[in-house]
């Protein structure tokens, strides 16, 4: 007879109680473009573009302003919002889908030269709501205890994935980057997550040609420009069935987390929704019957759509310009390529 | 089932609300684009609103051919039937 060998007990990690945005930072590329910049290339107008998208102007980044460079930049201003310093950084989450380097992971370079010693570090391919993703990751880990601070950064230069000549897409797209420090909380400051993906709508927005199509060798079917030469991949959309998708899909969601945080709309403050449209923005509003008190983030206007980038970048203009202040309670909702969608409800830095 | 009369009467009041036309500019023979100014945004905020109040489904590739209120007049009626 052998005793019964006993299970090996685990000892459980310890977390935090709860998480929240300790800080927030953006960094907008020097260059703007404004639409007379982009009328160069289409055959439209700027009353069309404003009336299409609400967008008047927007950066595109510059040679020297690569992606790790603008979450650098991005990671140091939130990081002196938070009070933080770098190297009690234990977890680094990029969300992009527009770096070219596509091994190793940006995550682990800006983790790097920030300072952050030897982090978990690891990029998040969401669409448009690749910062919702990253931020409810970084919840998990400080709750879980796998990580104190965790940097999210969600960053892109869609202008290397643009076409200049698409006259539905070329004015769309800006760069940029926005960064929060996730840290311990005594109370509750980030809601539960209400995400999700749907493959079926994965046609709706894509980019046009594989990245193999050029290593085959064969470029002849591959679309050309107005000089002839060979397109680079670009986003692409049908913006019927994406508007319709995110105004009144994406409105029931945006509902689903507030009822899942157990906020009524006249709680809200604020509004951070992924800046992809003006016009989504405007239906939306109408959609979740919001009221007027409610500070509504329109940083699209003169920042494009900046798809990962584009909820800490509102919420740091929102935040910089007294439209909301720190406390406060805003709704934020991500939505975009995948399809994929994430919203929750959180405490302002 | 609402009749010829009551979706023309149902999309005028539609449009008006979403782009601010006059009820009574909104005609069987009218172009949502040219003569309406809807735009294809608005028009996809006028598809939903019609969805919803005749009960029917107009799937988006559907929208496109939906040049003329007459057109989504037709194709109500039809997807009532």
């Amino acid at each position: 007879m052998t005793a019964q060998r006993q299970p090996a007990k685990i000892q459980p990690s310890k977390g935090a109680p709860y998480a929240r945005i300790m800080g927030v930072g953006g960094y907008r590329p020097v260059r703007v473009v404004p639409n007379e910049v982009i009328l160069e290339h289409i055959d439209s107008s700027d009353e069309w573009i404003r009336s299409r998208s609400g967008i008047a102007s927007r950066h595109w980044a510059g040679p020297e302003e690569t992606v790790a460079e603008m979450s650098i930049a991005a990671a140091g201003k939130a990081l002196a919002d938070a009070g933080i310093a770098a190297e009690d950084i234990e977890g680094v989450i990029v969300a992009t889908v527009s770096d070219l380097k596509q091994t190793p992971a940006v995550a682990t370079e800006i983790a790097y030269r920030i300072g952050a010693g030897k982090p978990a570090a690891f990029n998040v391919s969401a669409g448009c709501a690749g910062f919702g993703y990253g931020l409810t990751l970084a919840k998990g880990m400080v709750v879980e205890g796998s990580a104190k601070y965790v940097l999210v950064i969600g960053v892109e230069r869609l202008s290397d994935l643009t076409d200049k000549e698409d006259r539905a897409t070329a004015f769309l797209f800006g760069d940029g980057a926005g960064a929060v420090v996730v840290g311990p909380s005594d109370v509750p400051a980030i809601g539960p997550t209400v995400w999700g993906s749907e493959g079926d709508k994965s046609e709706t927005i894509k980019q046009t040609v594989n990245w193999d199509r050029f290593r085959i060798g064969d470029v002849s079917q591959l679309p050309v420009d107005s000089r002839g030469e060979v397109k680079f991949p670009a986003l692409t959309q049908e913006g019927q069935a994406v508007f319709r998708w995110a105004v009144f899909e994406m409105a029931k969601v945006a509902q689903q987390a507030l009822d899942a945080s157990g906020i009524t709309a006249d709680q809200l403050d604020a509004f951070i929704p992924h800046q992809a449209n003006m016009r989504i923005i405007d239906s939306m509003i109408k959609a979740l019957k919001l009221p007027e008190h409610v500070a509504v983030a329109r940083d699209i206007e003169t920042t494009g759509n900046t798809s990962a980038a584009s909820i800490p970048l509102a919420m740091e203009r929102l935040l910089a310009t007294g439209q909301a202040k720190s406390g406060d309670t805003a709704l934020v909702i991500g939505f975009g390529a995948g399809l994929v969608y994430a919203a929750t409800v959180v405490t302002l830095p | 089932m609402a009749t010829q009369e009551e979706i023309v009467e149902g999309l005028a009041n539609i449009v008006n609300e979403i782009a601010g036309i006059p009820v009574e500019d909104v005609e069987l023979d009218k172009s949502f684009t040219d003569d309406l100014d809807v735009d294809s945004l608005s028009m996809v905020e006028v598809v939903v609103a019609a969805e919803e109040q005749f009960d029917v489904k107009i799937p988006d590739d559907d929208v496109k051919n939906l040049k003329t209120v007459g057109d989504a007049v037709d194709y109500i009626l039809k997807a009532q039937a």
